[in-house]
Order: structure tokens, then sequence, then C-alpha cells
């Protein structure tokens, strides 16, 4: 179990990364919001895996840790005000800039050609 | 129990909720009188923390549960120094704030009073958890802050300050996991604690987690090489916002000495001091960087970011240096370079404004309306961030430089910190020049700096002669400071290890 779980973990975190470091905005969201995903995973983590445990102090049976689920609580919470803000951020700067590189400039691509694409 | 300690963190959220009820919310002018009345209370409220923290360290138990399960509030001489220094800080950014930018966009109060609770209980809290709560608070009130206003420059670099921040909230929320999953504890005195008594194959794994808190605290503080983000940011951000961000690098800092000195400190075993060996390096790269972005500045905004980078670089290595030993020096240096920063990003602004289209460029332009006020400021400023005797810029870098004893230590620091010195005191005189007597023909401008940016701005600026002349206690409540980074952990530990007799019932 701890293998397959370090495994999605580390799946989520290196997809986050890798969007993160894109060049459009909408990457960039989305890439924060599996890393935010990926953190929350390795938080609860913090306080062992177990199978079967109580979530909530009993006594005589096995329990799970509840701090690493307080925090996870509380880091879901604030993930999803920084994601809601980030998003209106993103469409702030797409208004204003008027395209959705992160550097709202974006690099030079080799012209479409002309009647190629009439949708942009 | 005094409830004094929560006060820097309660006053400025209820002032906050209350400017957002409905009889407030839609008057700057009813706003801006609950926020003088809020740091009217703040500056009782400091008034009390010095002179609660000069009996000694004392705790605060949120909800009566002891240490090590509750959260806890630290009031010793670190956190209370710099609470004084960020209500100052914030006081003055927002007297400059009601001379016109309350006015440019909705909330500014309010959202002051939010980054106000969130920096104060950053400095306060003892539990390492609660200190990324405070983080997110400070930051999200900084997102809005820095946008305030609108504008293409300000959603430009506040998309990238963003992104930054979440990726280190990210990273802070990774080290905390992976410090809980092997010390099982978030306060930091049973943090430092259980360092002590690590087993051998957990120190990896620890060391992993704390070198991570190192990058985000890094980040926050614009060390090397984390610091891209901080010179656009803070000539993007509206000028009194750009003043308070001088204490968030700070926070950053602050972070660093907790951490590292207290619970990695010189007590943590194997562990011990584990974050000298990168910082030494950094601090000075950040140097040399900063002072490089020092001569390249082509404003006075971005130069006033870059001297605030060149502070962080010396900052860092004042944590390092002798082992620890001049520390209370940079904690002196700590309070001049945040006030000093403020005042410099202020006085950029009234530049700005006075020179029409030109800003604050360094290029022939207009004269301004009023030269020989905003160069009396500008010269003062200029005279404190370079460190030339009298001001107090002096006294913080002679402390430094003089508290360094061994050889190998003292080439290094000094060689950085004079040729900063020297690289800034020829760029600020370069920029007065400029900005001062290469005049164009054209008429002068007629805007004028309002009563309270000036009484803002000199507000700040008076400072660095008071701290000159009150070195002494000054310095002496700094190397109190520097030493309860260690004494706090301690005295913590020792609550702890015999917890005081509650009632529970009375409760």
């Amino acid at each position: 179990m701890e293998l397959l779980f370090a495994f999605c973990v580390g799946t989520m975190t290196s997809c986050g990364v890798y969007l993160a470091l894109r060049g459009s905005t909408f990457s960039v969201v989305l890439g924060l919001t599996l890393l935010s995903y990926a953190v929350n995973l390795f938080l609860f983590a913090g306080g062992r895996l177990m199978v079967n445990a109580a979530p909530i102090l009993k006594t005589g049976e096995q329990i799970t840790d509840p701090l690493p689920q307080a925090l996870v609580l509380t880091a879901i919470v604030i993930g999803f005000a920084m994601t809601a803000f980030i998003v209106i951020l993103a469409m702030r700067a797409r208004a204003d800039l008027g395209n959705d590189h992160v550097d709202g400039d974006p690099p030079d691509f080799p012209k479409a050609k002309r009647g190629g694409d009439n949708r942009s | 129990m005094s409830h004094l300690p929560i006060l820097p963190v309660l006053v400025p959220s209820l002032a906050a909720i209350i400017m957002l009820l409905p009889p407030l919310a839609k008057s700057v002018s009813r706003q801006r009188t609950i926020a003088w009345l809020a740091f009217a209370i703040m500056a009782v409220v400091c008034w009390q923390l010095v002179a609660s923290v000069s009996h000694g360290t004392t705790i605060y138990v949120l909800g009566g549960w002891q240490p090590p399960f509750g959260i806890m509030l630290l009031v010793d001489h670190l956190s209370v120094m710099l609470v004084v220094l960020t209500t100052f800080l914030a006081f003055c950014a927002c007297l400059y704030g009601s001379a016109g930018e309350e006015l440019t966009g909705r909330f500014f109060y309010p959202l002051f009073m939010f980054q106000l609770m969130g920096i104060n209980g950053a400095f306060l809290t003892g539990d390492i958890f609660n200190l990324f709560v405070f983080f997110e608070v400070l930051l999200i009130a900084s997102y809005a802050l820095l946008i305030h206003g609108g504008g293409k420059e300000k959603t430009g670099a506040a998309f990238h300050y963003i992104t930054l921040n979440l990726l280190g909230s990210a990273f802070f929320l990774i080290a905390l996991g992976t410090l809980y999953g092997t010390l099982g504890t978030l306060n930091m005195a049973d943090m430092a604690a259980k360092v002590a008594t690590l087993p051998p194959e957990e120190q990896a794994i620890t060391k992993a987690g704390a070198l991570l808190l190192l990058l985000v605290f890094g980040l926050k503080s614009a060390m090397l090489p984390l610091h891209f983000w901080l010179a656009k940011t803070y000539s993007a951000a509206p000028p009194p916002v750009a003043a308070l961000f001088a204490i968030m690098t700070k926070v950053g800092l602050y972070s660093i000495f907790r951490v590292f000195g207290g619970i990695f400190g010189a007590d943590a075993g194997a562990l011990a001091n584990m974050a000298d060996a990168w910082i030494w390096p950094l601090g000075l790269a950040t140097i040399v960087i900063g002072s490089l972005g020092v001569l390249a500045s082509p404003s006075l905004r971005l130069l006033a970011a870059n001297v605030i980078i060149v502070s962080v670089g010396t900052l860092l290595l004042s944590f390092v240096v002798s082992d620890g030993q001049s520390l209370s020096a940079g904690l002196y240096y700590l309070v001049h370079s945040t006030l000093v920063g403020g005042a410099l990003f202020l006085i950029a602004d009234l530049i700005k404004v006075q020179r029409g289209s030109a800003q604050d460029r360094f290029v022939i332009a207009r004269a301004m309306a009023q030269p020989g006020l905003l160069g009396a400021m500008f010269f003062t400023a200029a005279i404190c961030a370079v460190g030339l005797p009298p001001l107090s810029g002096f006294v913080g870098k002679a402390l430094i430089l003089n508290s360094i004893s061994e050889p190998l230590e003292r080439t290094w620091v000094w060689s950085s910190i004079l040729l900063s010195s020297l690289i800034a005191l020829v760029v600020f005189s370069r920029a007065g020049t400029s900005l001062f007597w290469h005049l164009s023909g054209k008429k002068a401008g007629e805007t004028k700096a309002q009563p309270a940016q000036i009484a803002a701005i000199a507000l700040l600026l008076l400072v660095t002669p008071v701290i000159t002349v009150f070195a002494h206690p000054v310095t002496e409540f700094a190397q109190q400071a520097a030493n309860d980074i260690a004494d706090s952990m301690h005295l913590v530990q020792d609550i702890i290890a015999h917890p005081p007799e509650v009632n529970y019932e009375a409760h």
C-alpha cells in the first residue's frame, strides 16, 4: 500500500511541477492544483498509513494519528482559496494583457499561414 | 492568564472585519477612522508588550491546551521587537496611503489590516503549522494589496509573485509533513527537544525536510537564487504597499532565525547548525547579486528593491558568522534596513509623481515642485542606506563588522559588506545627481506632496537618528532578542517537562 501511495503522490507531484513550469497560465493553474492535491495526500501520510484503524480515539483499539487529518483539512481550505484567487487573477491577466502567457508577452512563434486558421 | 499576546493578531483582524460591515463598507473615511483607532490601540498593546517582555518570556496557550498539544504564542524579545517594528512601519505606510492610494481601489484599509494581522501572527506563533497558516494569511492579503488599483504592470508582476508563493506554500507543507513524520510534533520547542534525540536512521529524512524549509524561507526572504521575483514585484506594487513589503522579506529571515537557530540550532545533536553551510555562500552571493542589481538599476524604485536584497544578504551573513554572536548586531541592522527600505519606496513615489512622464527613472527631466524637501529626504535616506556616519546605517554595519573575530570570516564579510556599501554610495550619488540636478528646460511640475505623505516619510526617517542616539538600549534589546532564539526553546521545553496544574473545570 505504501508503495502505491508513494507512486501516486510522486506522479502527481511531478505532473504538477511540469505543468507549473509551462508557459500558459491555464497549465500553471492546473499544475498548482495538482501539486496541492499531491501535498494533501503527502501530509495525510505523515501520520503513517493504517488500515481498519479508528479515525478518532477509542479505547483499546488501534487508532490513526488524527493530527495530520486536521492539517490536511486546513491545507485544503487554504489551497481552495488560493486556487480561486489565482484563477480570477489569470482571467484578469488574460483581459489586461491580451494573452494567457505567464509573462504577459508570448515569445515569437512563426506566424500561421494566411487564411490557414480563421478561428484565432 | 493575561490576554495581551493575542491582541496584536486580534486587533487588526477585528478592525478589518468591522470595516467590512455594511455601515462602513462603502465609506472610505469611516474605514480610515477605524484604522487610526486600531493603530492607537496597537500602540498601547505594543507598549504593554515591551513592558511585559522586560519581566521575561511568556507563552500564551490558545484554548488552554498546554504545549505541546495546543497552539501556542510565544512572546519573547525577538517577537516583540518585530511586532513593534511591523506596527510602526504599517502605521507610516497607512498614513501615506491615506493621501490618495485609499481611493484607487476598494478595501485598502481592510486588506492592510489583514496583512498586519498575518505578519504579527507569524512573528508571535510558537507552532510551526500555525506559522504556515499566518504565512498564508499575510500572503493572500499581500496578493490583493499588490494588485490594488489594477493596471497591466501590477497584474503581470502579481501573477509571478502568486505562482511562486503558491509553489512555496506547497513545499512548505511537504516540509512540514516530513518533519511531522519523523519528529511527531509541530510545537517548535518540542521539535527542538525531539531533534536532539533523533535516531540515526531518521536524521537524513529530517535534514531533507528542514532544508526544504530553508528553500521556502529563502524564497520569502529573497535569498539567492530565489530573489528574482523581488525587484519586479516591489517596484510594481502601490507605494504604501511596497513600503509595507519591506517587512515581508524579514518575515522569511525571522523564520530562518527561529527554525535554524532554535529548532536546528546549537543543541540539535547530529543536525546542529545544519543550514549554516548553505546560508554562508548564499548570503555572500546574495550581497554580490544585490550589489550588481544596485549598479544596474534604471529607476529609484528598482534601486530601493535591490538595496533590500543587499540587506537580506547582510542579515543572512550576520546569522551564520562567529557562531551566532553577530546576530544581535544583525537584528539592530534589521530594524534600520526595514524602515529605510520602506522610506525609500515612499520617496521614490513622491519623486515619480513630481517628475511627470520621466517618473523615477534616472534620466533628464523637468524639475520637481519641491526639490528642496524631496532632496533632503532622499539625502537622509541615502546616507542611511549606504551606511555613512552619523546615522543608524553606519552603526548597524559597524556593529556587524566589529562582532566578527575569526580572520577568515572577517575577510569575506568585511570585503563583501564594505564593497557593497561603496557600490551603494556610488549609485546613490549618481541617482541623486540625475534626479535632482540633470534638469531639462521645461517648467517645474505643479503637483505637490500632501502633508500626510511628508509626515509618513518624516516619521520613518526620524527613527534613524533616534536609534542612533539610543543605540545602547536598542542593541541591548537586540542582544536579548538574539539570546532568546535558543532560550525561549529551553523555557518552553521546561514547561512541557513540568506542565503547570490546569484546572479544566474552571474554564
